[in-house]
């Protein structure tokens, strides 16, 4: 078997692609852990400002035996994906009504400019004032910032169509909405996911910062808690449970994105994807 | 002639309004009448509103002056007796082939399950058996121009209107679906109006060739085309067929330096 294997899997391209695909990063990511690990104390760096990597890694260990992190975790998580859920609906059924009438779509465009402009995690304060400690200030912050991004893109999205393929449409007279449903809407998914990509990573940056203003769960408050302790371990720990948790529905975004619109160009896919 | 036509072309003018404010005369009043089951194609150079004509006949675009009816009845907009084919086969990249030959049953409504038997037959007709699970992606533009006809079938129009239709296909390609499009009108009987810029192309296909001048758009001339049918790859060996072919292009010919100065 060991002897059959290896010849085997050379003849499969994919599977050296997976060898060489995988094998920079994670021997990169060895040499960063290590660097971290022996690297602070020869400096000269106090590891109570920088602990290493391996007692961030017991820190970890400890706060999910206490079952912290996972409570927090999914009040977080929660939040997000909520907030993303409400946000990108809304931006899609916004930005399909406001391109149905050229006269809206002038009225409200300086608006929406304007509003894209706006760090929009500026009203989390006023929203936690609003609507309390509990979870509906931080799904609103997020649903809010995931709004935008989606709505632009999928306004470009709606309106970016090919203009012989609407006059095929009207030549069959066509309503509105089968317009919409049969070329509108599948011609903008292509944007409407890049929109999404921006904005599943927004409505996490929205739910933290809801928590930072004022909470009693969530993975934003534990941070601010360990933060007022000085346990810089536990601070570690909690950031590195949000990174997997970015880079897991980021990922899960693009495998959809992938899923859906594999009949785009692929280099379109990769440029709209940021 | 006109009394009996199919499509009744009559003084129809189109003036566009440019961005400058300034009125621009795209097509000046044009005649024409199509019989039922006759394969008319208009050619002219760029600008000659021909393409505009066609959208007019459509009922896409309004005319300015003039009236057009089609079976004895005015067209005031789209209508479903018409099939479009374009010069991109404007295929639905989302959609299997076969799905992109139902959109026009999907527009209309109808038995579903005799729909997808028609869009099968449509296929066979136009040499795509087979490829009804296919996307547009991964066919050639010739291949997707004969998805486009099948589409253009589908719902069993009296008409065929296509602009430019094999306008981006390479020269082989195009003459085999120059053949292909014969063929298949042979079988359909259907009456096809289409737009090119390709004199060969304009008399190798037609009944008759309408010649269109530009700025404005005018018809010249309409040639009678008495080539046998059917005609073959060797047609265009043919004395008849030589003789429209340097009629047509001796109106270019002269048209060139004064409407084309480069």
């Amino acid at each position: 078997m060991s002897a059959r294997g290896p010849a085997r899997v050379s003849r499969r391209p994919g599977a050296v692609g997976a060898g060489r695909r995988w094998g920079p990063p994670l021997a990169a990511g060895a040499l960063l852990l290590a660097a971290w690990e022996f690297l602070p104390p020869l400096l000269g760096v106090s590891d109570l400002l920088l602990p290493p990597a391996s007692a961030v890694a017991v820190a970890l260990v400890e706060q999910m035996a206490r079952g912290l992190i996972l409570d927090n975790l999914l009040v977080t998580l929660w939040e997000a994906l909520a907030g993303f859920g409400l946000g990108s609906t809304a931006g899609i059924v916004c930005a399909a009504v406001i391109t149905r009438s050229a006269l809206l779509e002038r009225a409200l465009l300086p608006y929406l400019v304007a509003l894209q402009a706006l760090p929009k995690v500026a009203l989390a304060p006023l929203l936690v004032v609003w609507l309390g400690f509990g979870i509906a200030s931080k799904i609103s912050i997020a649903t809010i910032i995931a709004f935008f991004p989606v709505l632009i893109n999928a306004m470009i999205g709606f309106t970016t169509v090919e203009a012989e393929k609407i006059e095929l449409m009207r030549s069959l007279v066509a309503s509105e909405w089968q317009i919409f449903r049969i070329v509108r809407f599948p011609n903008a998914l292509p944007f409407i996911f890049a929109g999404l990509n921006v904005a599943i990573v927004l409505s996490i940056t929205g739910a933290l910062v809801g928590e930072f203003v004022g909470a009693k769960k969530g993975l934003g408050m534990l941070l601010l808690q360990f933060n007022f302790n000085m346990d810089i371990a536990g601070m570690f720990a909690v950031l590195i449970v949000l990174a997997l948790m970015g880079v897991v529905l980021h990922g899960a975004v693009r495998v959809l994105h992938r899923r859906l619109i594999f009949w785009a160009e692929p280099d379109d896919l990769e440029r709209r994807t940021p | 002639m006109s009394g009996d036509a199919l499509i009744d072309v009559r003084d129809v003018a189109k003036t566009f309004r440019a961005r400058s404010g300034e009125d621009v005369e795209a097509l000046a009043p044009v005649a024409l009448a199509v019989a039922s089951g006759e394969l008319v194609t208009i050619v002219g150079p760029s600008g000659c509103g021909k393409s505009t004509l066609l959208r007019i006949v459509a009922g896409l675009v309004p005319p300015t002056a003039g009236r057009v009816r089609i079976d004895g009845r005015p067209v005031d907009g789209p209508r479903r007796d018409i099939g479009m084919c374009f010069q991109d086969a404007v295929l639905l990249p989302w959609r299997t082939v076969s799905k992109n030959v139902l959109v026009p049953a999907e527009v209309i409504g109808g038995d579903a399950t005799r729909a997808a038997r028609r869009a099968g037959d449509l296929l066979d007709l136009v040499g795509l058996r087979g490829f009804g699970d296919k996307y547009p992606m991964e066919l050639s533009g010739g291949m997707r121009q004969r998805v486009a006809i099948a589409r253009a079938l589908m719902h069993d129009p009296a008409i065929l209107l296509m602009d430019e239709p094999f306008g981006a296909l390479d020269a082989m390609t195009r003459e085999s679906m120059n053949l292909e499009l014969l063929r298949i009108w042979q079988a359909q009987r259907k009456t096809v109006v289409l737009v090119t810029h390709s004199i060969d192309e304009a008399v190798f296909l037609a009944d008759r060739v309408v010649v269109m001048s530009a700025r404005p758009g005018a018809i010249r001339e309409i040639l009678d085309v008495k080539v046998a049918r059917p005609r073959t790859g060797g047609t265009r060996f043919d004395p008849e067929f030589l003789a429209v072919v340097a009629v047509v292009r001796a109106h270019f010919d002269a048209l060139r330096p004064a409407e084309n100065p480069v």
